[in-house]
């Protein structure tokens, strides 16, 4: 069994995002980029399930759609574990584009398995695993908290609104992770960091793609108004306040 | 042309939310001249479908096959695109929520419609069509274009006000073309959350950091929420440490929730926990250090020592029950 997974190359999410005036990307100066918090979470339980042999989970690749100044978080990923990694060698113009271009990968090289975070923590669109799902064809199981084998199947929870379902499905097929897939992101240690240097990066040029949606501007959320401060002494005055003037209680 | 909207129910009612995503739906068709039409699947009374023409909608088409009972997401887009297209909708409307970012993205494959997700207001424009969305994990917003013919907009929960408009709506029962083959994931077990407040959909929110010092201190933290009628949740570290369960946590990669009122006890405010309840309307921060960031996003505060200000609040917020 062979599992892939999709990591996105995000700035690290302490970053103070600027963004200079009128401009439709972010200033990038100074920022550290990550492996994108869920992607990070998906690989660490796929390297989980490859060391319990009793899973018949064999290797564990990363791919990634993104320029080659994307490869330290691509080298990232191999230090923390993966045995190989994909790269095709595009902008990330939106989900669809991406999608696109991993989706035909994944149907050139084959996987059991594909692995995506819910989210990336840069344009929280949720769209890419879901995508590549239908455009391969296959089942996507979303909100994925836990990824299991029972005899040689995955068995998988998900929450839904209002509960949580464990859902059987027959390989291939396309987890949408989220929290709770992984206690904690594995991280890299120096023996995996020296093998990473030498691990294969195979690098695909892009397809002809379209893509559906664009950022035209983006800008700073609205500052709040200054913090009110209750007397510790006196907390009934909060309720009070919430009561007569916020009106939400 | 017209605006569909994907509907959720619960064992045969339908959700708060449906009724926020219907009220959205009539404002984007109202914009665009045109009509609301929402789809809903599974078992639904009559009685209770016409209660989506209140929010709005003027048709109300009904999917009630069996294998629909398995809320499979090729099988739903398979449906849900089908409807829009006989709908001939330019809009797709659907919710920001587990099942909606499962099925978006595939209606949006199937369609070859441009998705705008976790839109939390209406179109800044129509033509070009133009939605305002959170980036950045709320660390910016952004202006995004939809350049498809078809377009479609997952409404981020508890962003749109609830609006009644006179009117009725006619159902139409529809038999889906798609069938049991589709379903390709086998439930063997539900766990419902019972007796508890969903955290998406509770307007209040009492919630609990490291500050909280132990898991056994949380009983003053939910008698609050009891008597305010909140739900509970809670920051990253309290969930890693297990203290509290996963799904109450809320932040950047746990939930992200825009209640009216957030009460953060015990909380830092973390950017990466910002992130998950920047959207709420009123954020009330308690903590002892004064210069903990969270009283940068809250409007109100207090400082000082949780154990102590929680029993004085929940006796005022008893006081008010009466």
């Amino acid at each position: 069994m062979k599992i892939l997974v999709c990591i996105s190359n995000v700035p690290d999410t302490t970053t103070k995002i600027k963004i200079a005036e009128g401009s439709a990307s972010i200033d990038t100066a100074g920022i550290q980029w990550v492996i994108n918090p869920w992607d990070e979470l998906s690989l660490t339980r796929a390297l989980e399930l490859k060391d319990d042999q009793a899973t018949g989970v064999k290797s564990v690749t990363v791919a990634h759609a993104g320029p080659a100044s994307s490869e330290p978080t691509i080298r990232k990923a191999l230090a923390i574990g993966a045995d190989d990694a994909i790269r095709v060698n595009t902008e990330a113009a939106d989900a669809w584009y991406v999608a696109f271009q991993l989706a035909e990968v994944i149907r050139k090289e084959q996987y059991d398995i594909v692995m995506c975070g819910i989210e990336s923590s840069d344009f929280n669109g949720s769209l890419v695993g879901g995508m590549i799902a239908e455009f391969l064809g296959i089942p996507s199981v979303s909100a994925v908290s836990s990824i299991n084998f029972e005899e040689g199947k995955p068995v998988i929870t998900r929450d839904i609104d209002g509960g949580r379902e464990i859902t059987e499905v027959d390989a291939p097929f396309v987890a949408i992770v989220q929290k709770g897939i992984a206690k904690e992101p594995r991280i890299a240690a120096m023996r995996g960091i020296m093998m990473a240097r030498t691990k294969p990066i195979r690098v695909y040029e892009p397809v002809a793609a379209d893509t559906l949606t664009q950022i035209v501007s983006l800008e700073k959320p609205a500052q709040r108004a200054a913090c009110r401060f209750i007397d510790a002494a006196n907390p009934a005055e909060l309720i009070n306040i919430l009561r007569n003037e916020a009106k939400v209680i | 042309m017209s605006v569909l909207v994907y509907t959720e129910n619960w064992d045969g009612k339908f959700k708060k939310l449906s009724f926020e995503l219907v009220s959205y739906a009539a404002a984007v068709a109202k914009m665009m001249n045109t009509s609301v039409t929402a789809l809903s699947i599974g078992n639904v009374s009559d009685d209770e479908l016409k209660t989506l023409g209140k929010y709005g909608a003027v048709k109300i088409l009904s999917a009630g096959n069996e294998f629909l009972s398995v809320l499979d997401s090729q099988a739903y887009s398979a449906v849900i695109s089908e409807a829009a297209l006989k709908e001939n909708a330019s809009v797709i409307i659907i919710s920001n929520n587990n099942t909606g970012k499962a099925l978006a993205p595939r209606i949006s494959v199937r369609l070859k419609a441009g998705v705008g997700s976790g839109v939390s207001r209406l179109p800044v424009n129509i033509s070009p069509f133009t939605v305002y969305k959170r980036a950045y994990s709320g660390n910016a917003y952004a202006h995004v274009v939809i350049k498809s013919d078809i377009k479609i907009l997952t409404l981020a929960q508890n962003s749109f006000d609830i609006a009644e408009t006179p009117g009725d709506a006619v159902i139409e029962k529809i038999s889906t073309g798609a069938d049991a083959s589709l379903v390709k994931t086998r439930v063997k077990d539900v766990k419902k959350q019972t007796g508890k407040m969903l955290l998406t959909d509770a307007d209040l929110v009492v919630s609990g950091g490291r500050g909280m010092k132990s898991p056994d201190n949380w009983a003053p933290l939910e008698e609050l929420a009891e008597a305010l009628g909140a739900a509970t949740a809670c920051s990253r570290p309290v969930s890693d440490e297990g203290w509290r369960p996963h799904e109450e946590h809320t932040g950047q990669t746990g939930k992200i929730i825009a209640p009216n009122l957030y009460i953060a006890v015990g909380i830092s405010g973390a950017t990466q926990h910002l992130a998950g309840v920047s959207s709420s309307k009123y954020i009330v921060a308690i903590n002892s250090d004064k210069d903990a960031p969270i009283f940068e996003a809250a409007q109100y505060g207090i400082v000082g020592d949780a154990m102590k200000v929680l029993p004085q609040l929940v006796t005022a917020a008893k006081e008010l029950k009466k």
